[in-house]
C-alpha cells in the first residue's frame, strides 16, 4: 500500500528554489509593508502623504512580477497541488488591493494630518496611524496570496493568520471612534474562535493521515475512500476546518461578526474586509477540499488507476447546508438593514452563500465560476463602499440610506456608480454580476445541484428588493435638509475607484472570455509556450465553429 | 445585408440613448423621434429583405459575434416571420409615443426619453435574439429602463409600483433563466461544450429530454413567461398598479410590447422546447387563463379610474391570446399570434387616448369626466373607434384574434372532429366565451359615461386654470364652453397648469397624427387580415410540428408522464420522432387554418 505512494511522493520534485520564484510577489509586498511603516512615521508631510502611492506602487509592481513569474517554469517544478492557482488570485488580489489603496486613500488620520498641517497639534510618531493602516493592509494581502501557495497545512494556517491578524489592527485604527475598537475586539475575539476551530480540524486531519503535505494527504484519503471510505477522522477535521474557515467567508455558522464589524470598521476598511478575507477563505477552502477529491483525482491502487468520487457525502451536506443558510439568512437580514454598511454586509454573507455553490459544484465548472465570480464581486462591492467613502457628512461617514437620499441632483456620476454596481449584484444582464451568476449556475446544474440553483434564485429575487434601494434612493430620492450637508471628501481617490468600478462592470462582459479562460487556466497544469498557443487555437476553433 | 441591418435595429436606439444622454435637454425628444423613426425604417428594410416569410425559417442566418466561447454565448441574431412582426410593431408603436411625449413630461426629460430608446434596443433584442443569452439579456434589461420610467415619471404611487414591477417580473425570469441553464447543462452533459443558442437547446430539449425533465423545465420557463404576460390568474397582479402608475407612453409600450415579451418568450422557447411538459400542464395553464379572463373582466366592471379598466382589460385579453396559444391547434396559435399585435395596437392607442384626456383634465376618474364628445369631438371618435376595436368589432383588427383564438380552443377537442385531437374542448371556450361578453358591456360603459351624456369636468380642469383665481369652487365654471377657454388661458398662473396650456379643449394636429396611423393599421388589418395570417402560418407550422402526436398519444394515455407500472408508458420518456410522420400529422390543421383565412379575409 506505501509503495506507490511512495513512488508519488519522489515523483514531485519539491525545488525551495521554485517556491521562492513563485512567492516572489509577496515578498515584493513584505518589503513594501516594512517601506510604508517607515514612511509613515517620517517627520515630513509629504513623505507621509505619500504613503497610500506608494502602497499602490508595490502592489503594481507585484502584479507585474505575478504575471511574470507564473509563466516561467517555476509552477512546473514547485511540487504544488495547483500551481497556476496563484497566477489568477495574485492578479485579483493586487488589482482590487490597488482599488482599495485609492478607497482608504487619505481617509485614515485626515483629521490628524489636518491638524498637523494648521498647526493645532504638534507631529507625534506615535500618534500618526498612517504607515501601520498601509503596511498591515500589504501583509494582509500578502498573506491571502501565501494562501494559493500553501502546500501543507502548516503553510496554510500561517497563511490565512497572517491574512487575519492585520485586520485586526486595521479596523481598529480605521477611524477615530470607539466604535472601531469595539469592533475590532469583536473581530479579534471571534477570528481566534475561527482560527481555534480550524486549527482543531487541522490537527484531526493530520491525525487521519499522517501527513501535513497536501499532495501527500489527498493520495493517504483517495486510498482510504478506495479501500472501504474516508475515516471519520478525516471528515470530522475536514467539517471542523470548513466550518472555521466559513469566518473567513462570513458563512454561516461564523457570520455573526459581519454587521457589527462591517458597520463599526471606517469604510474603507470595510470595503477591504468585504473581499480580501473572503478570497483568502476561498482558496483556503479550495485547497482543503482539492486533499478530499474534490477536483478529482486518480491513484494507483494494486496496478489499477482508481479515480475519487468526488467529495465525501457528509462534506458535501455541511457545504449545502451553509451555502442554503449563508445565502437565505444574509438575504433576508438585509431587507431590514437602513444602513448601508450593515446592508452590505449582510450582503456580503449572501453573497459567500452564491461563492459556496461554485465550491459545491465543484471543478472545473464550479472553480472557474467561482474565481470568475469573486473578481466581478470584488469590483461591485468595492464600487458601492468607494461611493460611500467619497462622501462625508458634517466630517462623518454617510451610512445610511436617508444621507444618500437624491444623490443624482448633486453628484450624478457617483448615484450613477452606485445604481450600476447595485444592479450588477443584483445579476442584471448585461453586467458583469450577470455573467458571474450564470457561470456559478451553470456549473451547479451541470453538477446535479439543481435543487441548489433554484433556491439561489429565489435569494437573487430576494436580493433584488435591497440592491434596488440603492439603486432608487440615490437615483429617485429627493434632496433634503439633511443630505443638503452631505458632501464630497477632499481626496478625489475615492471617486475616482468608484467611477473605475462602474466603467470597469460595465467594460468587463466583453472581455469575459479573457477573464473565465485565465480563471479556467488557473486551475490546470502549468503550460508550457506551446500548449498556451495550442489552448487558443482551440478556443479560436470553438469561436468559429458558434 | 441582413446581418448589418439586424445589428442597426440594435444599435440605432442605443446610440440614441447616448446621444440624449449627450445632448442639450431641449433636443431630447428631437433625438428620440429620430432615433425611434430611423429604427422603425430600418425595421421596414429589415423585413423588405427578410427571406423566410414564407417558409417558418429563422433570418438571417450569419449575424453571429462569439462573445464568450467558454460558456457557449454569442451574440446571435435572426426570426421568424412572428417575431419580425413583433419587431415591426414595436419599432411602429415607438415613434409615436416618443411624439405623444412631447408635452406630457416636464422635468427630467433627457432621462425619459434616454430610457425610452434603451427600452426599445432591449425589446428589439429580444425579438431577433437567437441566443437564450441574449434572449435574456433583453428581456431582464427592459426592467431597468422601466423601472426609472415608472418611478419617476408616474403618478403618486409610482415608488410602491415600480418596485412590485422589478420584483414580480425579477422574480418569475430568474426562475426562466435556471430553466434555460438546466437544459443548457444538460446539453453540455451530452455534447460536452457548452451552447446556448436557441434553436440547438429547445432542439435539444424537445427531443432528448425525458417526459419528467420536460415537465419540470415548462414549469420553469412558464415562471416567468406567465408572470410577464400577466394574464395567467394569480401572477398577473402586478400589472393594473403598473399600468395605473406609469406614464401613458409608458403603459403603451407595456401593454403592446413589454406583455408580448413574455407570450413570444412562450412562442420561442416554452412551447418549441418543452412539448411534453406543454400537453401535460395544457389544461392547468388554460384554466389559468380563464380564471384570469373572468376574473378581470368582472374587475373591470367596477372600475372608476379608465385607464385602469383598460388595464384589466388588457389582463382578460392577453387570457384570450394566451388561451389560444395553449390550444395547441393552427387555429388557435395563429389567432394567438394576431391578437399579440392587435392587442399592441388597439390597447396601446386606447392608453394613448387616455392619456390625452389625462394631460387636459389631470384626472382618469369616470365620475368626474363624462360627456366628452361635447367638448372633444375628434378624441371622442378615436376612443369609440379603438374601443371597438378592443372588444372585437368585426372589420376591425380586434376580431380576427379574438375568434381564431376562440375557435382554436373550442375545437381543441380529444374526439378531434376537425381532424386533429386537443386536450380543450367547447367547454373552455364557452366559459371564456362570457369573457367576451363582459368585455362588451364594460368597454360600452366605459364610454358611456366617459363620451355620451351629459358633460361632467372636474371643476379644476387645466384649461380652465383660470377661473382658480375667483371661483374655484363654483360647480358653474364646469359648465363653460369650450370657446371661452383660448382666452382663459393667458391668465393660468398655475405652473403644473402652465405646461399644459398649450393645449387645445380636443385634440391638436400632432395628437390626431398620432392616432391616426394607428387606426388606419387598424382598419386595414381588419378588413384585410390575409397577408399577416400567410406568413404567420408557416411558423406556427414548425413550431406546431411534434404536438399533433403527442397530444394525440396524451388523450389516449391521459399522461405523457412515464408510469411505473406501465411498460408502454417508457416509450414516451423518449418522444423521438420521425419528421416525416410529423408533417403528415399537422397537415390537416393547415388545411383548416387556410380555410378559416379566407373566411375571415373576405
Amino acid at each position: 500500500m506505501n509503495e506507490p505512494m511512495l513512488a508519488l511522493a519522489s515523483a514531485i520534485p519539491s525545488d525551495m528554489s521554485s517556491k521562492l520564484t513563485l512567492i516572489a510577489p509577496e515578498i515584493l509586498l513584505f518589503a513594501g509593508a516594512v517601506a510604508v511603516a517607515l514612511l509613515g512615521i517620517s517627520r515630513r508631510a509629504s513623505l507621509r502623504h505619500a504613503v497610500p502611492l506608494v502602497t499602490a506602487l508595490f502592489l503594481a509592481a507585484s502584479m507585474v512580477v505575478t504575471a511574470w513569474v507564473y509563466r516561467s517554469d517555476a509552477t512546473a517544478s514547485s511540487g504544488l497541488m495547483l500551481p497556476m492557482l496563484g497566477g489568477y488570485a495574485k492578479l485579483m488580489i493586487a488589482g482590487i488591493g490597488i482599488l482599495l489603496v485609492m478607497v482608504a486613500g487619505s481617509s485614515i488620520d485626515r483629521r490628524l494630518e489636518e491638524a498637523f498641517e494648521s498647526g493645532r497639534a504638534e507631529f507625534d510618531p506615535i500618534r500618526v496611524m498612517r504607515g501601520e493602516f498601509f503596511a498591515f493592509f500589504l501583509l494582509s494581502l500578502a498573506g491571502t496570496m501565501l494562501v494559493s501557495n500553501a502546500s501543507d497545512l502548516i503553510w496554510l494556517f500561517l497563511a490565512l493568520e497572517l491574512s487575519s491578524l492585520p485586520t485586526y489592527v486595521m479596523v481598529a485604527v480605521s477611524r477615530g471612534k470607539r466604535k472601531a475598537q469595539e469592533a475590532s475586539m469583536k473581530y479579534f475575539f471571534l477570528g481566534a474562535l475561527s482560527a481555534a476551530t480550524f486549527l482543531y480540524g487541522f490537527a484531526l486531519l493530520y491525525g487521519a493521515t499522517g501527513t501535513l503535505v497536501f499532495s501527500e494527504m489527498r493520495d493517504v484519503l483517495a486510498m482510504q475512500a478506495a479501500t472501504g471510505g474516508v475515516s471519520t477522522l478525516a471528515i470530522v477535521g475536514g467539517v471542523m476546518a470548513i466550518l472555521g474557515i466559513c469566518f473567513k467567508l462570513a458563512a454561516v455558522p461564523m457570520h455573526f461578526y459581519a454587521p457589527d464589524v462591517y458597520e463599526g470598521a471606517g469604510v474603507a476598511t470595510t470595503a477591504f474586509l468585504g473581499f480580501i478575507p473572503k478570497i483568502a477563505g476561498v482558496l483556503a477552502l479550495i485547497l482543503l477540499l482539492s486533499i478530499f477529491g474534490w477536483s478529482g483525482h486518480s491513484i494507483q491502487v494494486d496496478g489499477q488507476l482508481v479515480s475519487s468520487a468526488g467529495l465525501p457525502a457528509p462534506i458535501t451536506a455541511v457545504l449545502w447546508m451553509v451555502a442554503v443558510l449563508t445565502m437565505t439568512l444574509g438575504n433576508v437580514g438585509a431587507i431590514l438593514q437602513r444602513n448601508v454598511k450593515r446592508m452590505l454586509a449582510y450582503s456580503s454573507i449572501a453573497q459567500s452563500g452564491y461563492l459556496l455553490i461554485g465550491i459545491i459544484a465543484g471543478p472545473p465548472a464550479g472553480f472557474e465560476s467561482l474565481l470568475f465570480y469573486l473578481l466581478g464581486y470584488g469590483l461591485m462591492n468595492t464600487g458601492l463602499l468607494a461611493v460611500l467613502a467619497s462622501l462625508e457628512r458634517h466630517g462623518e461617514e454617510v451610512e445610511t440610506l436617508e444621507d444618500l437620499a437624491g444623490l443624482r441632483v448633486r453628484h450624478p456620476w457617483l448615484a450613477w456608480s452606485m445604481a450600476i454596481c447595485a444592479i450588477s449584484l443584483i445579476g442584471i444582464p448585461p453586467l458583469v454580476g450577470f455573467f458571474g451568476k450564470l457561470a456559478l449556475f451553470g456549473a451547479a446544474i451541470e453538477n446535479s445541484q439543481m435543487a441548489l440553483v433554484v433556491i439561489a434564485a429565489v435569494n437573487t429575487a430576494i436580493s433584488a428588493y435591497y440592491y434596488l434601494q440603492l439603486v432608487g434612493v440615490p437615483m429617485l430620492g429627493q434632496p433634503n435638509a439633511r443630505t443638503q450637508a452631505v458632501q464630497l471628501v477632499p481626496d478625489p481617490w475615492p471617486r475616482r475607484a468608484a467611477l473605475f468600478c462602474a466603467a470597469s462592470i460595465l467594460i468587463l462582459p466583453f472581455v469575459a472570455e479573457r477573464i473565465y479562460s485565465a480563471a479556467a487556466a488557473s486551475g490546470k497544469a502549468p503550460t508550457s509556450a506551446k500548449g498556451e498557443a495550442s489552448a487558443s487555437v482551440e478556443a479560436a476553433a470553438r469561436a468559429s465553429a458558434q | 445585408m441582413l446581418p448589418t441591418l439586424s445589428y442597426l435595429l440594435l444599435l440605432i436606439p442605443m446610440i440614441a440613448t447616448v446621444a440624449i444622454l449627450c445632448a442639450p435637454s431641449s433636443l431630447a425628444k428631437w433625438i428620440a423621434t429620430i432615433g425611434s423613426l430611423a429604427t422603425f425604417f430600418v425595421a421596414i428594410g429589415f423585413a423588405w429583405m427578410f427571406p423566410a416569410w414564407t417558409d417558418g425559417t429563422f433570418a438571417p442566418t450569419d449575424a453571429t459575434i462569439p462573445l464568450l466561447p467558454s460558456l457557449g454565448i454569442s451574440l446571435s441574431f435572426g426570426t421568424d416571420s412572428v417575431g419580425l412582426l413583433l419587431v415591426l410593431m414595436t419599432a411602429f408603436l415607438m415613434p409615436l409615443c416618443m411624439i405623444g411625449s412631447f408635452t406630457a413630461v416636464t422635468e427630467r426629460t433627457k432621462e425619459y426619453f434616454a430610457w425610452f430608446m434603451a427600452l426599445e434596443a432591449a425589446m428589439l433584442t429580444v425579438f431577433i435574439a437567437k441566443d437564450a443569452i441574449v434572449f435574456y439579456t433583453g428581456y431582464e434589461f427592459t426592467l431597468i429602463p422601466m423601472y426609472f420610467l415608472i418611478a419617476i415619471y408616474g403618478g403618486d404611487n409610482k415608488r410602491v409600483a415600480s418596485i412590485k414591477f422589478f420584483l414580480y417580473t425579477f422574480f418569475g425570469s430568474i426562475l426562466t433563466l435556471s430553466g434555460v441553464i438546466y437544459i443548457a447543462a444538460q446539453y453540455k452533459i451530452a455534447n460536452g461544450m457548452w451552447s446556448f443558442d436557441l434553436s440547438t437547446l429547445t432542439d435539444f430539449c424537445s427531443t432528448k429530454m425525458s417526459a419528467p425533465q420536460q415537465y419540470w423545465v415548462f414549469i420553469l420557463l412558464m415562471a416567468g413567461f406567465a408572470v410577464k404576460v400577466a394574464s395567467f390568474f394569480p401572477v398577473h397582479t402586478w400589472l393594473p398598479l403598473v399600468h395605473d402608475q406609469a406614464p401613458t407612453a409608458g403603459s403603451v409600450i407595456l401593454a403592446a410590447s413589454l406583455l408580448k415579451l413574455g407570450s413570444w418568450g412562450v412562442y420561442r422557447i416554452a412551447l418549441p422546447a418543452a412539448p411534453i411538459g406543454g400537453v401535460e400542464l395544457d389544461q392547468i395553464f388554460a384554466i389559468l387563463c380563464i380564471v384570469g379572463i373572468l376574473n378581470a373582466a368582472l374587475i373591470c366592471w367596477v372600475q372608476n379610474d379608465a385607464k385602469k379598466l383598460i388595464a384589466y382589460s388588457s389582463v382578460s385579453h392577453l387570457g384570450f391570446c394566451m388561451l389560444g396559444m395553449f390550444s395547441l391547434n393552427a387555429i388557435g396559435v395563429t389567432g394567438s399570434i394576431m391578437y399579440m399585435i392587435n392587442h399592441g395596437l388597439s390597447t396601446g392607442a386606447l392608453f394613448l387616448c387616455i392619456g390625452m384626456i389625462y394631460e387636459r383634465y389631470h384626472t382618469k376618474d369616470m365620475d368626474q369626466l363624462g360627456g366628452l364628445f361635447r367638448r372633444m369631438p375628434i378624441w371622442s371618435f378615436f376612443m369609440v373607434f379603438f374601443t371597438l376595436a378592443s372588444l372585437g368589432l368585426p372589420g376591425l383588427n380586434g376580431f380576427i384574434g379574438e375568434f381564431l383564438c376562440l375557435m382554436g380552443c373550442f375545437t381543441a377537442e380529444p374526439q378531434s372532429v376537425a381532424g386533429y385531437p386537443g386536450v380543450l374542448g367547447p367547454w373552455y371556450a364557452i366559459v371564456a366565451g362570457l369573457g367576451l361578453v363582459l368585455c362588451a358591456m364594460y368597454l360600452l360603459m366605459m364610454l358611456g359615461k366617459l363620451v355620451w351624456g351629459p358633460l361632467r369636468e372636474p371643476a379644476s380642469a387645466a384649461h380652465h386654470g383660470g377661473d382658480h383665481g375667483h371661483s374655484g369652487a363654483n360647480p358653474g365654471a364646469t359648465t363653460h364652453s369650450s370657446g371661452g377657454s383660448a382666452a382663459q388661458h393667458a391668465s393660468v398662473t398655475e405652473s403644473s397648469a402652465q405646461s399644459h396650456s398649450a393645449l387645445p379643449a380636443d385634440l391638436n394636429a400632432r395628437e390626431i397624427g398620432i392616432l391616426v396611423p394607428l387606426a388606419v393599421f387598424c382598419l386595414a388589418v381588419g378588413f384585410y387580415p390575409k397577408p399577416m395570417l400567410d406568413v404567420i402560418a408557416p411558423s406556427v407550422e414548425r413550431l406546431l410540428a411534434p404536438y399533433p402526436s403527442l397530444v394525440a398519444e396524451y388523450v389516449a394515455k391521459g399522461t405523457l408522464m412515464p408510469r411505473d407500472d406501465d411498460g408502454g408508458g417508457m416509450a414516451s420518456i423518449t418522444p423521438v420522432q420521425g419528421q416525416s410522420t410529423l408533417h403528415a400529422n399537422s397537415e390537416p390543421p393547415l388545411a383548416t387554418v387556410t380555410t378559416v383565412r379566407e373566411s375571415v379575409g373576405q
